[in-house]
């Protein structure tokens, strides 16, 4: 039984990568629609540098999530209208832990590169030199964290044929919280305080989010999949 | 002691937005019968076949696996259990080959033949490693069957399966099925087409009474 319950993650874990590598456009979109929204800042707010730096946190973590939220979206869609999601609601396997795989793969190809090239997005919005390691780790566990919830969301909307909207009023108010204390480690850090505290926070919404936001997924595919 | 059925259906129901599309369901099947359910256009086949694999809850009625609800026996139940619906569930930028292992790696019970030897007998034997995309709509449906070959499921469901295959699949389809049913399998299935299967039973849905439309 073990051994069934992994190979359900293991094996949607492995699928949805691959599906990922095979639309690589599609998949660089949410990085590209982060990495562009920043170049924008600078021209749009100002180019001098010390104001930048007030902003540049918050800038950064506002467009991660918003980065997340558009490609949270389509977490579903396509297996729905494939006949996928209903193979996987149909495995002997417990619904979460394949789920948990594509969340995964999820956060894999969406909130691992977002934190990886969060550093010359720093760069370009003149982030001060102590937020950088602070920025790295709350964008790491938070974006996470924005996978999971997020899959929440996808699966309760994802037989509904204009989601998006809905989709983004279900998970804005579940965002918040990651925002909050999300931006507060990287200013903390700036403000030379103690930027565990906030982290520490992330890491605990991170953690629950494992434990239920899987759960919750599953029972909102059980729902979608019964209308 | 009386001898408990394969798969029992009795009086099931299903309501959707107080709109009855199924009632009154009963059925029965053992090992080695088929049933073709019949009935024309939205008289809730595929409600029917899902209400089986349990992706939809029954309104009313129960659904008994060796006598035993499915609830109570989920895990065997699901192992022993096949679904291939409308949509063959073929991703298209997967080849044939990652489509047909991704499915048998998601199912339970499986047999030793290889992925290549299921894709060769279902006629794509040239093309296990190109893209779906360039694949037609028969040989997706093609990919899907090529899981009842791998399968070890004693209860297949099988929605509209003859849809969009040639006549040459469709022999093979029926010669599979007999297969099935001779090695103490089962089939329900939904299907407009005369089968020549031994064994078949068919059963009729008719638009249900309490229909408000």
């Amino acid at each position: 039984m073990a051994n069934s319950i992994n190979s359900g993650f293991h094996a949607w874990l492995k699928r949805d990568l691959l599906l990922a590598y095979r639309r690589r456009g599609e998949a660089a979109s949410p990085l590209v629609f982060f990495v562009m929204v920043s170049t924008l800042i600078p021209l749009g707010l100002t180019p001098e540098s010390a104001r930048l730096a007030e902003v540049a946190a918050g800038m950064i973590w506002v467009m991660a999530l918003l980065a997340t939220l558009l490609s949270v979206d389509g977490l579903f869609a396509s297996d729905y209208q494939d006949g996928s999601l209903e193979q996987l609601l149909i495995t002997p396997q417990l619904l979460p832990m394949p789920l948990l795989g594509k969340i995964t793969a999820h956060w894999l190809t969406t909130g691992l590169p977002l934190t990886l090239v969060s550093p010359l997005l720093g760069l370009m919005l003149s982030l001060p030199a102590s937020g950088y390691l602070p920025m790295i780790c709350s964008l790491a566990l938070g974006t996470a964290c924005l996978s999971l919830t997020g899959a929440v969301g996808a699966a309760l909307t994802v037989s509904l044929r204009k989601g998006g909207l809905l989709l983004s009023l279900l998970v804005m108010p579940l965002y918040m919280p990651v925002i909050i204390f999300g931006t507060a480690t990287v200013t903390y850090a700036i403000d030379g305080l103690n930027w565990l505290p906030p982290l520490a926070i992330l890491g605990a919404l991170f953690a629950a989010s494992v434990a239920l936001c899987p759960l919750a997924a599953a029972g909102g595919l059980r729902i979608t999949s019964a209308n | 002691m009386p001898h408990s059925p394969l798969l029992k259906v009795e009086s099931l129901a299903f309501e959707r937005d107080d709109n009855c599309l199924l009632e009154n369901v009963n059925l029965s099947l053992n090992s080695g019968e088929i049933v073709q359910i019949e009935g024309a256009n939205g008289s809730g086949k595929t409600t029917l076949l899902r209400l089986l694999t349990s992706a939809l809850e029954p309104s009313a009625g129960k659904i008994l696996y060796n006598g035993s609800q499915i609830a109570d026996c989920r895990y065997q139940y699901l192992s022993d259990m096949l679904y291939i619906g409308h949509q063959p569930a073929v991703k298209l930028t997967l080849t044939a080959e990652e489509n047909l292992r991704w499915m048998v790696n998601s199912s339970a019970k499986t047999n030793q033949l290889s992925i290549a030897q299921a894709l060769a007998e279902v006629g794509l034997a040239g093309y296990s490693d190109i893209p779906c995309y360039t694949l037609s709509a028969g040989q997706h449906r093609r990919v899907a069957l090529a899981r009842l070959l791998i399968s070890e499921a004693a209860l297949w469901y099988l929605d509209e399966p003859f849809t969009a295959i040639d006549k040459q699949g469709v022999s093979f389809l029926e010669a599979r099925l007999q297969e099935h049913l001779n090695r103490g399998g089962a089939v329900v299935l939904s299907s407009h087409q005369d089968l020549g299967l031994n064994n078949l039973r068919k059963y009729s849905l008719s638009a249900p009474t309490g229909q408000t439309q």
